[in-house]
């Protein structure tokens, strides 16, 4: 379990980064906190030539409000998240996904930016980004751009990052009074990926529910805004009929996979239940 | 006799200092120049004649100094690798050398090997190495491996099975005729992988002139490593010195001579450099020998009142590619399957059979918790068959204190036991009649409480003598040295080889109470063939029961010379000297008084020994006990079930247990602690799984589940303490009992929570997905 060898270079700006990947191309691998890159090119399944350690570009690690959106960078560590006091009044659904992640050693390495890019099918953040409609700001040889969330995730350990595209930030719109979410997951020990999870985000104003965005985890290639959830609850009352209907159609659009811990159809199962409760738990009390 | 001080006192281990600050000497730590790294490639293939090794462009990368293949080594292999009687004096297997020759028959079976000048350097050539294998079909499955037209593993066996013996007493056709109730079931032990935190690790040093070997290995059995060594390399056995360093855990996957310390062994002859090689994970959930995979077949009969007539069992074992040096150890279940219960009959069958997979052998309970599993679920089978209560299925059954020493059916005679008074305390513990209205009430919620009992017995202890060497093949004892040093400081060399069991700090307390000497000053050697007679090693929770009783017989001896010394110093008479507390006086004087430290100068000027005594403060001993121990208790658990996920969560798990004397409560129950965990891991949540291909789908941590503290309750503990009477401390075994009796437990609660859906049986481990669809099968609860 011992990488095959590679070079590697720990550049001190982004620019000098992006120049690093444009000179190495396929070849190069970006390295963040390192809990996927690593192990992957300790069995070998990953064998990059060189790596592009960003971990000590300064400036990349602050969870910021500001016009309206929060601003998060992509060096943020699940921990910091986790015990973000701006992000548990403003975003608990990110707060309760990080502290789901792992451990607390995977929890203090990975990084935001690092679990978003690597776009793992069962990765806990990208559900949550994606029902959050972030916004994903990276830096590329012909400067920045901005993706949304619904282009970013594209397949299996596949985002809309081009190989010589770093990702800088990850802006969220702050969610207006009267919003709440939550992050339910279900694995079978408490540090495994998830067999499936839900991001649940829901405003609800007077006895209206206003606003519904719900992310699944585990039901496909990538994660997935469970829409028919979405467009049942919206504008209803939140009552307990609605929000068992509403689940209901959690599994719309899905196309879950099979492993050791799952079939599709117990998965498909899992997905409405767990998206019932979340939904229960964010609309409970109103 | 010295006061008792020690024995019972909750000391902190003294092992823990260096262990928990990483300044412990593993294997990988110790310091060697000249260090030749060895890489092991393995097969890939679960079946497969080897074709052909192209080694030519490994040989020509950066830092490569030899590649060697099966045929390379063959002529230099004195012997096969080692296989034991273990209960199956008949069985056939195939000569098993460290390295396949010209056929591979698992998945991860050494096929060269390469020596470089670092493991990077070793594994960069490795991937350069082309292994031709013409594929086999491979077979995975018991039944299936044994069907007519099966591949066939080893052609000169004829076929895959290894042996089909009967182990029966009385007559079951008459309890079967005599019985009211009747039940069929089958039990799945599935594969399980060890997983000890510390994978293996050898480092090999053989001086070319000297014709000398030292080996450190992560192995529990330092001194069967030595023997095996000297016969397989050809080197004389006092030449061989074997040390198992720290080790990181074994749960027995360090109980077998494994190929690499052949290899490394080998490779430093050939060198003249030392060679190591450390297993990565990767390696060490295919190389490792796996554990359990069992089928147990059982048919019962019952009586309605609860009463059990008798059993038939049959234990169907998957050997893997090779029969591995204890692989058979496993039918020791058979023998112990009656667990604490009389009955009229047993009729039992064991067979084993060879699969394309990783050999199996002992894992933690080796034999007893397929013992216990199988038993602790016939009486919850015919308590659900009788509607009686599992709590009173057990009393009508138990053997009771005044049948103690009880012989079983097949002959086994327990030495001490009162069954009756672990599960009162248990269930007083747990408030058991108030949890049974609890579960009641909460199904009518639809909320599925359960709550599942084992009360378990076990073997352990392994001599005496005469019967394991007539039932293993080994005649295993304890060993320990006690030495009195010049100042009266005490070293105590012991012939078992800790590997997370804290002998140096028990040992430590047992020789002070004699000795009176302050366990601070009195340290325990281990682990190491050059600095003790001989020793049978650390398995089968022997340890305390062995070396731990020897090492008191030895502290006797030596408190008795030094007696007789005093005598001489006090010039009183012999008979008139008592020893206390680290001093000698004449009785009643006790003002007047030697201490050990003046006997041991003593000892050491010899001019003032008593006329004809030699030198020396010092005595051996190799203990022989005249039975087995058997250690028993009473566990409950109660779980409640997501009727929604089928998620099972642990929500009380109390334990009773009785392994006599216990020298160090504290270390007990780190024993129990652990071993509990890995029972639960097997009910909840471990399983090895092969594709149809033979290769390995749970090969890593990711996908092999073992549970860790947060997926585990607190457990709450509570002891009796019924000494054995078998060894002079008192003691019996600790080390597996939690394993042995958590599993039957949680499934016993799992299948209790499942009782309105009708189900019966639940296969391990009970995942999410599987209780789900169990609940859900026939549209949802019974009633």
């Amino acid at each position: 379990m011992i990488p095959a060898a590679f070079d590697y270079v720990v550049p001190r700006t982004l620019p000098e980064a992006v120049a690093e990947l444009v000179k190495h191309g396929q070849e190069a691998k970006v390295l963040a906190g390192g809990h996927s890159l690593i192990p992957l090119m300790k069995l070998r399944l990953s064998t990059p030539s060189f790596l592009v350690d960003i971990g000590r570009i300064g400036n990349l690690s602050y969870i910021r409000e500001e016009d309206g959106h929060v601003a998060i960078g992509a060096l943020t560590s699940h921990h910091d998240i986790e015990f973000s006091e701006l992000l548990k009044n403003k975003l608990p659904l990110l707060t309760s996904a990080a502290s789901q992640i792992g451990d607390p050693q995977v929890r203090n390495r990975g990084t935001i930016g690092g679990a978003a890019a690597h776009a793992d099918p069962f990765g806990d953040f990208p559900a949550c980004l994606l029902a959050l409609d972030a916004e994903f700001k990276a830096v590329g040889p012909r400067g920045e751009r901005s993706i949304a969330a619904r282009d970013f995730f594209v397949d299996t350990f596949t985002s809309s990052l081009e190989p010589n595209e770093i990702l800088r930030e990850i802006r969220i719109p702050t969610p207006p009074p009267g919003s709440r979410g939550t992050y339910l997951k279900f694995s079978r020990r408490s540090q495994d990926w998830a067999i499936v999870a839900v991001a649940a985000q829901v405003r609800v104003t007077g006895h209206e529910v206003t606003q519904v965005a719900v992310g699944l985890t585990g039901m496909g290639s990538h994660p997935i805004r469970a829409s028919g959830v979405e467009q049942a609850l919206r504008g209803k009352a939140g009552h307990d009929d609605e929000l068992r209907g509403a689940a209901e159609r959690a599994t719309d659009g899905t196309d879950p996979p099979q492993d050791l811990n799952g079939s599709p159809d117990y998965r498909r199962h899992l997905a409405r239940v767990l998206t019932r409760r979340a939904l229960e738990q964010v609309t409970a009390h109103h | 006799m010295a006061i008792s001080q020690m024995v019972g006192a909750s000391i902190k281990r003294r092992e823990d200092p260096r262990l928990v600050t990483g300044t412990g000497s593993y294997v990988d730590d110790i310091p060697q120049t000249a260090v030749v790294h060895m890489h092991v490639i393995r097969s890939s293939e679960a079946h497969a004649r080897i074709l052909g090794i192209e080694t030519g462009r490994a040989k020509e990368a950066d830092g490569v100094i030899a590649i060697l293949t099966g045929k390379d080594l063959k002529p230099e292999f004195g012997a096969p690798l080692p296989v034991t009687v273990c209960f199956v004096p008949d069985k056939k297997y195939p000569n098993h050398y460290p390295i396949a020759i010209d056929k591979v028959h698992y998945v991860g079976e050494p096929v060269a090997i390469v020596l470089a000048t670092s493991r990077a350097a070793a594994e960069d050539a490795g991937e350069r190495i082309e292994v031709k294998y013409q594929s086999l079909p491979a077979v995975l499955d018991i039944e299936k491996a044994i069907e007519k037209g099966a591949p066939i593993l080893h052609e000169e066996l004829g076929s895959n099975l290894s042996y089909d013996v009967k182990f029966a007493a009385g007559d079951m056709d008459a309890a079967l005729k005599e019985a009211d109730v009747t039940i069929k079931q089958r039990l799945i032990q599935q594969r399980l992988i060890p997983i000890a935190i510390e994978p293996r690790g050898v480092l090999a040093d053989f001086k070319t002139f000297s014709n000398k070997l030292t080996v450190w290995s992560s192995t529990q059995i330092p001194h069967f490593v030595k023997v095996w060594l000297a016969v397989i390399l050809g080197i004389p056995e006092s030449n061989v010195r074997v040390v198992a360093p720290e080790v990181g855990g074994g749960f027995g996957s360090k109980i077998r001579v494994y190929p690499e310390e052949i290899l490394t062994a080998l490779a430093s002859r050939r060198l003249g450099r030392p060679v190591k090689w450390i297993e990565d994970r990767n390696e060490n959930v295919k190389a490792t020998h796996h554990g359990r995979d069992q089928i147990w077949d059982v048919e019962i009969a019952a009586k309605k009142d609860g009463t059990v007539l008798g059993i038939r069992p049959t234990q169907w074992l998957n050997l893997g590619g090779y029969c591995s040096q204890f692989g058979t150890f496993q039918v020791l279940g058979m023998l112990v399957a009656q667990g604490a219960y009389k009955m009229k009959a047993f009729d039992g069958r064991a067979v084993g059979v060879f699969t394309n997979t990783t050999p199996t052998d002992a894992y933690r309970g080796a034999g007893r918790p397929e013992a216990t599993y199988l038993i602790e679920r016939v009486m919850d089978l015919v308590a659900r068959e009788t509607g009686i209560d599992p709590v009173e299925v057990r009393r009508k059954n138990f053997v009771r204190v005044e049948d103690q020493p009880f012989t079983t059916l097949l002959g086994l005679t327990y030495d001490s036991g009162d069954y009756t008074t672990t599960l009162n305390k248990a269930l007083e513990m747990v408030d058991y009649k108030a949890l049974r209205r609890e579960q009641a009430e909460k199904r009518k919620q639809g909320k599925y409480l359960g709550i599942g009992l084992s009360t378990y017995i076990e073997i352990c202890g392994l001599g005496p003598a005469a019967a394991t060497q007539a039932a293993v093949g080994v005649s295993l004892w304890g060993m320990s040295v006690v030495n009195v040093h010049f100042t009266g400081k005490a070293t105590v060399i012991i012939g078992s080889s800790p590997h997370g069991q804290g002998h140096e700090t028990t040992y430590a307390q047992v020789a002070s109470d004699v000795l009176g000497i302050p366990v601070e000053d009195i340290d325990v050697q281990h682990g190491d063939t050059a600095i003790g007679p001989m020793g049978m090693d650390t398995y089968g929770s022997r340890s305390t029961a062995l070396d731990g009783n020897a090492v008191h017989v030895s502290a006797t001896k030596v408190q008795e010379k030094a007696r007789k010394i005093a005598a001489h110093l006090l010039e009183a008479a012999e008979g008139d000297v008592v020893y206390e507390n680290g001093k000698a006086f004449v009785k009643g004087t006790p003002s007047k008084a030697v201490t050990i430290q003046e006997i041991a100068v003593a000892a050491f000027q010899t001019s003032r020994l008593p006329k004809g005594m030699e030198g020396g403060l010092e005595a051996t001993t190799f203990f022989d006990p005249t039975n087995f121990v058997w250690p028993f208790g009473a566990h409950i658990c109660v779980v409640e079930i997501d009727a929604e996920t089928g998620a099972t969560r642990i929500l009380r798990y109390v334990a009773v247990d009785d392994c006599g004397t216990r020298i160090n409560p504290m270390v007990v129950d780190g024993q129990l602690h652990g071993g509990i965990a890995q029972g639960i891991g097997q009910a909840l949540f471990e399983e090895a799984v092969y594709d149809e291909a033979g290769q390995l789908r749970t090969g890593s941590l990711v996908d092999y589940l073992v549970p860790t503290a947060s997926d585990l309750p607190s457990f709450e503990l509570a002891a009796t303490i019924t000494p054995s009477p078998v060894n002079p401390l008192g003691t019996k075994g600790i080390g597996e009992a939690g394993t042995i009796a958590s599993t039957p437990a949680v499934m016993n609660a799992i299948v209790d929570a499942l009782e309105p859906f009708g189900v019966k049986d639940v296969s391990m481990p009970a995942t999410p997905q599987k209780v789900w669809a169990l609940m859900h099968r026939n549209g949802g609860t019974k009633r």
